[in-house]
Order: C-alpha cells, then structure tokens, then sequence
C-alpha cells in the first residue's frame, strides 16, 4: 500500500486569550498603532449590537442576528478587503458590512423591514445579506468566474459559518472555486452553534478548514478571537487570489456569545459554564489588553471612543427610526425592470386597498 | 435564410448572441467539447472559446446560482441544464435569489440570466428526463419562463430572452428538437416576450397551448378546418407573465375555449388560464373551458409514455365537449 494523500492544516494564532504576543506579529502589526482602527472598528460593531438588540426588544426592528464575539473575524475580514472586492455575507456579518461602508442606518432599515436597507449607498456590487444559509457560496463563483473573465485585480470574499459548511451549496461553491481557480476567499465563521446544533453534530471532519483541501484548495484555521491572525491570513488570501493563485479557505475559530438571534433562547441548549469560559476567550478585551499593555492604548482614549461611537450608534439609529415606512408601491417597483402589462391590475389593486386602509 | 430544425435554431440564437454581445456566456454539463447532449451548443466552444463557453463540474445548483452572480457583474449568463428533471434543484436558487434581486436590492442589482433546459415528454428517455416543470418556474414572482414552439420561436425567443434585463428560464420542448424544419433567418432579430403568437386565426372555438402540444394542436385545428370548423390557435409562449389579452379577445371572440398541455393538471398553467376566463371572461363563455393535460401521476417510463402524454384524440374530444355544450 501506498500513501495517496496526506494533509496538515495550520492554525495561527498571535495574541493569546490575555492579549500575550505568542508568536512572531506579522509585518503590519509590528508598531500597535496600526491595530488601533481594527480596536476601533471591534468597538463600533459591539456598541451598534447592543443597540440593535435594544432595537428589537423595544419593538423597533425585527428579529436580529447578533454578532457578538465575532467582533475579530468581522474587523480582521473587513479591513483586509478592497474597495472594489465584493462581500458575500451572512445575517451575521453586519460588522463587516460597517467596514465596507455599508451605513448603520442601512443596517438597521434592512433588520426593520425595510428592502431599502439593501440598497447601499456605498458598497454597490456587494450583495445583499444571504438568509438562505451557503446559498452565496455560488453567488461568490458566479462573480469570482467574471472577474477572472474579465482579468481585474478584484476577490470575491464568501462568508458562511459552520453549519453552511454541512450544505451541498459550499461543497458545489468550493468545488468550483477550485476547479477554475478563481479569485475567491471562503471565510467559515465557527462560532460552535448553528442554532442549537454543536459544531461536532455537524461533521466528523477534524476541522472546517480542511473541507477546502477536497475541493483542491489551501484551507488554515484561525483564532477567530485574535483579530492579528484573521487580518493576517485574510491579507495573505486575498493577495494570493488578486494575483492569480486561487481560493483559499479560512475557517475562523471564535464563539457564539448571543443567542442565534433575538427569537432564540441559547440557554435552553447550551450549559452557561461553556458561554463563562467563552467570555474569558472574546476578541475585545484581548486585543484592548494587547494594546494597553503595549502602551498605545488608555483609559482616556477608551472613554473618547465610547462616547464616539455612541454617539455614531446614536445618530444612526435616529436616522433609521425618522425614515417613514417605504411606499406600497415597493413591492412592485422594482419586480422587474418594467412591470409586465399582466401585472398593472394586481399593482392598482393593492394600491387602492392600501389607499383605502389609511383613510 | 436555411430550413432548419428547433434545436438548431437555439445554437444559432446562441451563437449570435455571443457574437454581438461578449457579456454572453454559455456554460453547463457537456455543452463545450460534446457540444450539449442534444449538441445545442454545438460549435460555439470552437467560436467563442472555453472562457466564455464552460463545461462545469457536475452541480445544478451551481449553475443558477453562478449564473446570478454573473448577471449581478454584468455578464449575460446562460447556462444549460441538462434536462428539466435535473432543474429542481435550481428552484431554490431561483426563487430565492434570481427572481428578487433586483426587488431585494431596489434596482441596485438585477440578475439577467437565462436557464435553458429541455423540457417534456414524448421521446422515451430514462426516468426523470420527461418532466413538465412549467408551473413550478412560473409561480416564482420576479423571473420570467419562455417555452418556444418552433425554431423561428426558439430562435427570436431566446434572442429576447437572453437581453431581457431579468432572470429567464427558457424550456425548449424535447419531442420538438429534431420533429420538423422550418425557414429562420438569422438576422439577430429578437421577437417580443410576454405576448401570444395566434398561429391560425379562427371564430368558432380558440384553443390555447404552448411548447410541444402546439404541434398536435395545430393537426387537430387543420382537421377540424376540413370539418369547417374554424379553430383559433394560440401559442402562449410566455408562461410567465401570460398574455391574457390575447387569449380573453380571442375567447370573446369564438365563445368557446380549450386548453391544451402535457403538464399535470393540478395547480398548472392551464388551471390558471381557466381560472382567468371564468373570472374574466365569464359572460363571453358559451361552454365551459376544456382543460386537456397529463394526469396527475408519475411521468410513466417509457412503455405507458403514449397514455400518459395527451395527443390529437383528447384535444379533438375535448374540442366536441365544448362545441356541443348548449
């Protein structure tokens, strides 16, 4: 018998769960200064959180998936991307759809019920949010295939977390990545729970990451909570995919802090020891701890970027509360580029019932 | 201008619109070396290249869903599945991506694409290559589902289709690819989406049908002619939207109406053109309308395919029912 395959995947990992250097700090983040916009933006995304879910439970927006303890991956992921890159993201990603210039205000319209939350002002080829879990996986070939026809210096990134990893959508998306070599990075958030399945009822795969070596693929696993190792492995996958060297996969290894969303209940399915010990592991603190102890971070600078970004947080969720509902027409506005002719009578209709219903 | 069959009038659609528009893609299973399996896309890999004509992995799903995020770049994807049977795993791409991209995004981003798939019964084939998919793609709000009836329609409609700013799924009938000839002229002259083409003008009964039951229903309209009855027939070709205009002048006219496909009956487009006679065109009506479509059983294997598939009796029965209602 002969060996026909083997493999190793890697694990990085640079800022301990206290913040400890524990291995050599890739190139950009020798001077601790340069982290500080990544602290900056961890930040951001946790007080827009909170206040979303305050949202929500104060009936101001719908149902929401809170990112909390993904502060890292989303901050490491965002930071990394090009202006002219496309996001795939998730329901989970609002962090680095913050980064992508995608406004809170547009963030809390889409959780409000507004499909003019998805009509960004900024990111303009970045897709909407994906519900419908690694159905963007294909989304991410399709545009990864065009700019490769097309030969511009441009990556998809496609971000799923670990249950979409269990569906034939990522396997069909990975496969094909692969296949054509095309500019696409996978980011696998494993945040342990997809909904109330733990990441071992998922698969029997070791890692997430090494589903990237069946579709032909370099896959590296991270600490999702050291923003350093998300940052540094997202810069090595994207330059890798601009110049010509295909996919990667990234699996993040981080933890679910909140429930799935604000319609769930973790506590039903998940003992509080694990999410204790998950707290002593979160990306904020860590990386504020790295900072601080590097004497580029203090309590003066803390307090100012909290009263900045509650502010931000603030205005933003003002703005989205001012904004009237949109107009009944929506649903047939943009149905299709022109409304066929067979669809006048049902447009009048549910314009004059809408009509009536507010006099 | 050359006499040519269906088939070879979608490769020659194909093949013009990739020659006026490098936006077009074509890709699927087969469809670059081996030119597709019924050979649509035969030549186009020698024409256009192997970046703009891709034989993909094995994936159905795949295909829609890189399909939407093409049209989402700006490119004009077509890809080809293989056979209808193999489409339902495209429904959840379909229905939850290309229809509502452009709603979803508010016009930020659209998705025109085109999913080709041969589409049918009739040319007894192994399981799952005979279904009639129709209804399923067309009750998906935002896309549009074409089904041509000759190569002049297979070639104009899928002209449209292709720059048609919206998704489209394009069923080609099987029975027809290769059943007879016809004169197209490859002028790149697209013909209109979303309208009825009225092949035979009539006054006493209009019978309304669409893909491969077209042909059957044209044989039963020229016999009845020999009877002198004077029969309308009606090609839908547009599932979605549906031209209902045409077809409620047309019953307005001639008072009496058949239905004909080779769909099951249940939820079909056949049930929602009834549905819109008796809702529209109630007091027009002097017979109820026939409907004339496949049971709602399994498509049979091969051996039981000719009872299963409705021909020129049940359309002809089906036409006395509603010429002799008092």
């Amino acid at each position: 018998m002969t060996t026909a395959a083997t493999f190793q995947i890697d694990h990085l990992q640079f800022l301990d769960a206290h913040g400890k250097v524990v291995a050599p700090l890739p190139a950009f983040a020798n001077d601790p200064a340069a982290l500080i916009p990544l602290y900056q933006a961890m930040v951001l995304m946790r007080i827009y959180d909170a206040k979303a879910i305050a949202l929500q439970r104060t009936g101001q927006i719908g149902t929401y998936a809170s990112i909390l303890g993904k502060e890292a991956v989303e901050a490491g992921v965002g930071a990394a991307m090009e202006k002219d890159d496309v996001l795939f993201c998730t329901y989970r990603e609002n962090g680095v759809q913050i980064m992508r210039g995608v406004t809170m205000r547009e963030l809390l319209l889409y959780w409000g019920g507004d499909e003019r939350g998805s009509d960004f002002a900024g990111p303009r080829r970045d897709f909407p949010v994906c519900i419908t879990i690694a159905s963007q996986c294909l989304h991410a070939v399709g545009v990864a295939y065009a700019i490769k026809l097309r030969r511009q210096p441009r990556v998809a990134v496609c971000m799923c977390g670990d249950g979409a990893t269990s569906k034939g959508d990522f396997y069909e998306g990975i496969n094909a990545a692969g296949t054509w070599r095309l500019p696409v990075v996978f980011v696998v958030t494993n945040n342990q729970w997809a909904i109330s399945v733990p990441r071992d009822a998922q698969t029997a795969a070791q890692t997430l990451a090494q589903k990237a070596l069946a579709a032909g693929f370099e896959g590296v696993q991270v600490d999702g909570n050291d923003v350093v190792a998300v940052h540094h492995a997202m810069r090595e996958a994207l330059a890798k995919a601009r110049s010509g060297g295909g996919p990667t996969l990234i699996e993040a290894v981080t933890y679910r802090l909140a429930d799935h969303t604000t319609a769930d209940d973790a506590s039903r399915y998940r003992p509080p020891e694990e999410v204790a010990a998950a707290w002593k592991c979160e990306p904020v603190l860590r990386l504020r701890n790295y900072l601080s102890e590097a004497l580029a971070w203090n309590k003066a600078l803390e307090e100012e970027l909290l009263r900045q970004c509650n502010e931000q947080v603030q205005a933003a969720a003002q703005a989205y509360l001012d904004m009237p509902p949109p107009p009944v027409e929506q649903m047939f506005s943009h149905l299709y580029a022109t409304l066929p002719a067979a669809y006048a009578a049902q447009r009048a209709a549910i314009l004059a019932a809408a009509a009536e219903s507010t006099q | 201008m050359a006499q040519i069959t269906l088939v070879e009038a979608v490769n020659l659609a194909l093949a013009r619109a990739m020659a006026d528009d490098p936006n077009v893609v074509v890709f699927g299973e087969d469809v670059g070396k081996d030119g597709g399996v019924f050979r649509a896309t035969l030549g186009l890999l020698d024409k256009f290249g192997p970046e703009r004509v891709l034989d993909t992995p094995l994936a159905e799903n795949l295909l829609a869903g890189m399909a939407i995020g093409m049209a989402a770049e700006g490119l004009r994807p077509i890809c080809e599945i293989q056979f209808s049977g193999f489409a339902y795993s495209t429904l959840d791409q379909m229905l939850n991506h290309a229809g509502r991209m452009r709603h979803r995004t508010q016009g930020r981003l659209s998705c025109p694409m085109v999913l080709r798939t041969p589409c049918g019964a009739g040319i007894h084939p192994p399981e799952h290559h005979s279904e009639s998919p129709d209804a399923m793609f067309a009750h998906i709000p935002g896309i549009r589902v074409v089904y041509p009836s000759s190569p002049k329609r297979a070639y104009g409609l899928l002209l449209a289709a292709i720059r048609d700013p919206d998704p489209v799924v394009f069923l080609e009938p099987t029975r027809l690819y290769r059943l007879f000839k016809e004169d197209v002229i490859d002028n790149g002259e697209a013909l209109a989406l979303d309208a009825c083409f009225t092949l035979r003008e009539g006054t006493d009964i209009t019978l309304v049908t669409w893909g491969a039951m077209v042909y059957e229903t044209l044989q039963v309209a020229d016999e009845l002619g020999e009877q002198g009855i004077v029969a309308e027939v009606i090609d839908v070709a547009t599932l979605k939207p549906i031209d209902f205009d045409t077809i409620l002048a047309s019953v307005a006219k001639t008072g009496r109406c058949v239905v004909v496909t080779e769909a099951p009956r249940h939820c079909s487009i056949a049930s929602e053109i009834a549905a819109t006679l008796a809702e529209q065109g109630l007091l027009t009506l002097l017979a109820p309308v026939q409907r004339v479509t496949a049971p709602d059983v399994v498509v049979p294997l091969a051996r039981l395919e000719q009872h299963y598939l409705p021909g020129k009796p049940q359309i002809t029965a089906a036409v006395r029912r509603a010429l002799e209602f008092a």
